[in-house]
């Protein structure tokens, strides 16, 4: 019977409950679509690192993390080519540009031979020193097209469209990068590929012997460091966002409940002329509360494939996996924002008095 | 049976810095199976005097036994279960929750009660065939009549069987013709149900309905 009253009293300002289910369902969105980018963009990462074919990558001396901003000299790639095992090597350029953009230069031949060559679907492949190619994921965000021009610390022109997933969404040939940002003779990173995975390990720690302070790491390895846990600026960020979020679920829910108490003034005082003890009137709020919170959560979740396909169009360098791992955790969230908003109109209610709220008009 | 027993019976409000004595020494008794209406001008204590019998204000002093309960004992927590048990209220502004249907108004009562399901009760059939308003109960109380909400109030403040049946101005926003009809239904709840009423009004056609009629004035029984 309390449930029909819940479901009535929700059903009576139908435009009050939208309004808390969107709201609760943009907080569980703004949580989902988060985790959900950082892990896409963490993964599309790990998955573009993969795609260069290496079994090991060497930075230079004091490199940390995952970037790449270091140079060492581009002799060092000889020396690798000339450990056992190693079939092959090949040394990167990369500049970055700003926080989201930068451009890689290659040796085409070389890499193409490691990564299994980059698949030109439009144009063709850099000729000139001011030509780059770009992925077709970079080409969408920005618009460009085989001809077109982009500023990337130095106007560029796009001979051609590649297939995204291999190292990189921006290509340069490494020579004219490192001629135009002074860098002659040194490169960021040398990728490595062996006769057989399987020895990994032991020349990892032979070329760290002959290579004492530099940086050299498994593929597995490096990529393995492409998680949230990883990188301590996203987890902090997503207890920010999931802290403002709960605020927004919490401050909803309140306002909506409290309205919701000072509307029903009358109601509740027949509802306590009937018998209705204090718990029994929070029990009702309450249970609006988490009929609201469990809604907006399922709203919430499916505005995420919204979110997702937003991001693909507007921001397709980030793209936004779907967490249905998070699902329990986000409803757990929702839950907690909106009983904690519940609560003082649910004590006020609670403690109004019989008569004065029948004689509420 | 003695169903209610009020002796020096006393209320005192305060509003401000201002002393309100609201009941100054009421003794009442009320017979198990009796109809009785009290009327009185404005501000005579009737409506306090309905709101503690009823449990929804605590007296100040004396003494007030309803069902052999003494109310002036009891902690909120006691009076909630006394309105949840033995009294049954009926108001002037029939006071049905708007959201839920006839049906469902006299459900949440029992609800309250902790009584679920739908177990078979032949007396409160019985009332509800007085009543006459089966046909009326799948509706929402704002496409029911004035007469009908207020006589599916009655069935509200009885499906729990109350020991006494509290009406405040029952008919009071009602029209001659559905005033006489409730206040017949009550005539006849008491009459072949034996339930005992007290029954606050300022029409003196409606007191006539009662077995016997209790005036008051500047808060005490006159």
């Amino acid at each position: 019977m309390i449930y029909r009253l819940v479901f009535e009293n929700l059903k009576h300002r139908p435009v009050r409950t939208l309004l808390s289910v969107v709201a609760i369902g943009v907080e569980v969105t703004l949580i989902l679509t988060l985790v959900g980018v950082s892990r896409g963009v963490l993964g599309d990462m790990a998955a573009r690192s993969r795609g260069t074919g290496a079994d090991i990558l060497i930075r230079p001396p004091d490199s940390a993390g995952f970037t790449f901003s270091l140079t060492m000299p581009e002799k060092v790639v000889n020396v690798v080519r000339a450990q056992p095992h190693v079939a092959m090597a090949t040394g990167t350029f990369v500049k970055y540009i700003d926080s989201f953009n930068s451009i890689t230069g290659i040796h085409v031949d070389e890499f193409n031979a490691m990564s299994g060559g980059l698949k030109v679907k439009k144009g063709r492949m850099f000729q000139a020193p001011d030509e780059i190619v770009v992925d077709d994921v970079y080409a969408k965000q920005h618009h460009l097209k085989p001809g077109s021009t982009t500023d990337l610390a130095h106007t560029w022109t796009v001979s051609g469209i590649v297939e995204e997933g291999k190292l990189s969404r921006t290509f340069g040939d490494i020579g004219a990068l490192q001629q135009l940002f002074e860098a002659r003779g040194l490169v960021s990173t040398i990728y490595v590929k062996l006769d057989s995975p399987a020895n990994t390990a032991g020349v990892k720690d032979d070329l760290q012997k002959l290579l004492t302070n530099y940086k050299i790491d498994s593929i597995e390895d490096f990529v393995s460091l492409f998680s949230v846990n990883s990188v301590p600026y996203i987890e902090a960020f997503t207890r920010v966002v999931i802290g403002i979020a709960v605020l927004i679920g919490f401050l909803v829910v309140c306002l909506s409940m409290y309205t919701a108490v000072l509307e029903r003034t009358r109601e509740i005082g027949i509802l306590k002329a009937l018998g209705a003890s204090p718990a029994y009137i929070v029990g009702i709020l309450l249970r609006e509360t988490v009929l609201l919170a469990l809604t907006g959560t399922v709203v919430g979740i499916l505005m995420t494939y919204g979110t997702r396909s937003l991001m693909a169009i507007f921001a397709a360098s980030m793209p936004q996996e779907i967490v249905p791992d998070w699902y329990l955790t986000v409803a757990g969230i929702a839950l907690a924002g909106s009983i904690v908003g519940a609560l003082y109109p649910g004590l006020r209610a609670a403690r109004q008095d019989a008569i004065e709220a029948l004689a509420y008009d | 049976m003695t169903e209610v027993t009020a002796q020096n019976l006393t209320k005192t409000y305060r509003v401000g810095e201002i002393e309100v004595h609201a009941l100054r020494g009421v003794d009442l008794k009320i017979e198990g199976g009796e109809f009785v209406a009290i009327v009185g001008p404005s501000g005579s204590g009737k409506s306090t005097l309905f709101n503690i019998l009823g449990g929804l204000t605590p007296p100040t002093s004396g003494t007030v036994l309803i069902d052999g309960r003494d109310l002036i004992k009891m902690s909120e927590a006691d009076r909630t279960l006394l309105r949840k048990t033995t009294v049954g209220f009926v108001f002037q502004k029939y006071n049905l929750l708007p959201t839920l249907t006839g049906a469902d108004n006299i459900e949440i009562a029992r609800d309250i009660a902790g009584k679920k399901g739908h177990e078979r009760d032949p007396q409160f059939d019985e009332t509800l065939a007085l009543l006459g308003i089966a046909s009326r109960l799948k509706h929402k109380p704002r496409a029911l009549s004035g007469g009908e909400q207020q006589r599916i109030a009655i069935a509200r403040a009885l499906v729990n069987h109350p020991a006494l049946l509290l009406a405040d101005e029952p008919t009071g926003n009602l029209d001659t013709e559905n005033s006489t009809a409730v206040l017949s239904v009550l005539q006849g709840l008491n009459k072949r149900l034996g339930q005992t009423i007290l029954m606050i009004t300022h029409n003196p056609e409606a007191a006539a309905y009662a077995h016997r009629t209790v005036t008051m004035r500047d808060g005490r029984i006159v």
